[in-house]
């Protein structure tokens, strides 16, 4: 078990064969990940990696199957990229560029309502279950097999919280980058909801930043819903106030979105914070 | 991005947004002749920075007399304003607005913004303007009005006026405050806006408003979109380093501290600054390197990095994912060669190719601290950083 993704999810990529989506498929096919098509508009017909090629979205759903797609494209190109897996019916969207216009991703999330597709991201490194299904830009190899639910809005934070819970011998169930936008798609608590009823999964680590008020809404959640332990961290505690910290929803504006007022909240709901990111596979091996 | 006060002006201009009758001059000649161009009951000559906080530290002042708005003006040009929200270098003010002064009746407040928690574009609007308005938010929140817009939808009459009649507003001004939202909303829109501030909005002794303050800040990931913004962009008032940076596709931005900070991935370069307080010393600048990341990139954030003086001690924090420890350990030898690097250099690799990274920064004759964890490689650091 494992949440989102396992061994028999159909993936297809968009934005297949360019530069990005070329290096990062031949990863994910060395990995095991059933990708099975990659969409690029007038490339259709071809072959790419071993595998068909078509010009659109619906074609490559209607003649594989895939329920899930990686989108590789460039930033003013994903809302539409969004869009079209949305209306071509996949299930699951994972979105792994940075630098998209967050009005188009407030329309996109508006024009997603009650389509049921979930997102992940944008600007995030994917998803993956360990030995099973990798989507994304993640390195494969520091993932084990593993009772560990991970979820975090950064990227390499994300890593060493893999990385360290292999080492501990905890292995990870799937891991999920939600992404460092200030608007994005699933978030903390669309994946703790599924961490929690998830059989497979026996602890939960959840990385956080500065900006926005998720971490605050998340410890909330996790006071009322979830009974599994959970460990958590949160950068950015010397973060000046103002100013965007690489990722474009890292930032504290007017008072709001601290590291401060975070670790606050996640302590008042009882949940451990790390003061070091080194500390977090520790950490949770010791609540086993 | 942001922009001046001036070419926000402009922009409301453009979107039918009444602003005070006034002129941008750039030397003394200028400010005297717009000032007598706009003879009435006095100017209000205000400094051109991109911060916030002018008015407390004499950056916007009210003359009286053509005397008066050569000597403030004087004293202004070619100075730089220190303010809450600059630092202690301040912003140079190279050129200054001159407005005709208007009786204000009442001092409102009004912005539209992306609020990131409903994922909605959000009006705010007070009658507790000419304030700090998060102070007002959360002092007296009864006297914060907001009204979210669906995207699809747009933006509707009768939330308007719902501001407008909050707002104490009646007759022909909830036509005006209207148009005022409207042209707001569509410059949000059209121009990929994050926030557009109006505070004061004023209420004229005869019932007019106008927008005597403007505020716009552009979303960085869409300036690219809209290059008549783009133009607008004033480097003077924003970091060389961090301008430096940029042309490198580094993310930098500069601290307070002595620890120079390497890291790739925005989050780990946040965790390595908390870490390096966490540990007693003070990071000198954020620097993401980014993903994949070359023996070019690491020469540019050493030069970087290096070129603040204050620094004492490099920590590199590299999680090698994609791109293997080897190649950057490789690279930052590369980088310390030709570079000259001077100070002691404590380098953490961890993820793929690990030990042949390690091997190559051992015994190199060079200043180079290979770690073994993050928080030796924290503590190391401002250890060397103390030890200068």
């Amino acid at each position: 078990m494992s949440i989102l993704i396992n061994k028999d999810t159909k993936l297809i990529c968009q934005g297949f064969t360019g530069k990005q989506g070329t290096f990062h498929s031949e990863q994910t096919i060395a990995y095991g990940t059933k990708l099975v098509a990659g969409v690029t508009p007038e490339r259709g017909g071809s072959i790419h990696l071993g595998l068909p090629v078509f010009n659109t979205v619906d074609e490559a759903v209607k003649t594989t199957g895939a329920t899930a797609s990686v989108i590789y494209v460039p930033p003013f190109y994903a809302a539409d990229a969004i869009l079209e897996a949305v209306n071509a019916g996949i299930k699951l969207i994972v979105c792994i560029t940075e630098g998209i216009p967050v009005l188009q991703l407030l329309r996109v999330k508006a024009a997603m309502e009650g389509t049921g597709a979930l997102l992940i991201g944008p600007n995030c490194p994917g998803v993956i279950t360990p030995g099973e299904c990798k989507i994304g830009i993640m390195p494969g190899k520091i993932h084990l097999p593993g009772s560990i639910g991970i979820v975090s809005r950064s990227g390499t934070l994300t890593y060493e919280s893999v990385h360290q819970t292999t080492q501990q011998g905890l292995g990870q169930s799937t891991c999920v980058g939600i992404g460092g936008d200030p608007i994005h798609g699933m978030n903390f608590i669309d994946v703790l909801s599924r961490f929690q009823a998830d059989d497979n999964t026996k602890g939960i680590v959840m990385v956080g930043e500065i900006g926005g008020v998720e971490e605050e809404d998340a410890a909330d959640y996790i006071k009322a819903h979830v009974t599994k332990p959970v460990v958590s961290y949160i950068a950015g505690q010397t973060a000046p106030a103002g100013k965007r910290m690489g990722h474009a929803g890292a930032i504290v504006t007017g008072g709001k979105g601290t590291a401060k007022g975070k670790i606050a909240a996640l302590k008042a709901a009882g949940i451990e914070v790390c003061s070091s990111p080194s500390d977090i596979g520790v950490a949770m091996k010791a609540c086993f | 991005m942001n922009i001046h006060e001036f070419q926000a002006k402009q922009l409301f201009t453009d979107y039918k947004i009444a602003i005070p009758r006034g002129k941008l001059a750039l030397t003394i000649k200028e400010v005297l002749e717009i000032a007598e161009e706009l003879i009435g009951d006095g100017w209000v000559i205000k400094a051109q920075v991109h911060a916030g906080g002018r008015g407390k530290v004499g950056g916007v002042k009210v003359a009286k007399s053509l005397k008066e708005v050569a000597e403030i003006s004087e004293n202004l040009l070619g100075q730089r304003l220190v303010t809450n929200q600059t630092g202690h270098v301040g912003l140079p003010i190279n050129s200054i607005l001159i407005e005709s002064l208007y009786p204000i009746k009442r001092e409102l407040y009004l912005s539209i913004l992306m609020d990131r928690s409903i994922e909605r574009v959000i009006f705010i609007a007070s009658v507790a303007g000419g304030m700090d308005i998060e102070a007002v938010a959360h002092k007296t929140p009864e006297q914060i009005i907001s009204v979210s817009i669906h995207p699809a939808a747009g933006l509707q009459g009768y939330q308007c006026r719902i501001v407008a009649y909050n707002l104490g507003l009646k007759g022909p001004q909830i036509k005006a405050l209207t148009q005022i939202m409207q042209g707001m909303y569509d410059l949000f829109i059209e121009k990929d806006a994050t926030q557009i501030e109006i505070n004061p909005l004023i209420e004229t002794d005869t019932g007019e408003l106008i927008a005597l303050d403007a505020k716009i800040n552009f979303d960085d990931n869409a300036v690219s979109l809209h290059p008549e913004i783009l133009a607008m962009k004033d480097s003077s008032q924003e970091d060389d380093k961090e301008n430096y940076a940029q042309k490198f596709g580094l993310n930098y931005i500069t601290l307070e501290g002595n620890i120079g900070c390497m890291v790739n991935g925005a989050g780990l370069a946040m965790a390595t600054m908390d870490l390096i307080k966490l540990k007693g010393g003070l990071p000198a600048n954020f620097l993401d390197v980014g993903g994949g990341t070359n023996v070019e990139k690491v020469c540019e954030a050493f030069k970087l990095i290096l070129s603040d003086k204050s620094v004492k001690a490099v920590l590199v924090n590299i999680f090698g994912g994609i791109v293997q420890c080897d190649v950057i350990a490789a690279g930052i030898l590369a980088a310390i060669e030709q570079i000259h690097v001077n100070v002691p250099v404590v380098v953490r690799l961890e993820g793929t190719n690990v030990e042949e990274g390690r091997a190559l920064l051992t015994n190199t004759g060079l200043n180079i601290y290979p770690a073994d964890d993050l928080t030796h490689a924290a503590e190391q650091a401002v250890a060397l950083a103390e030890a200068v």
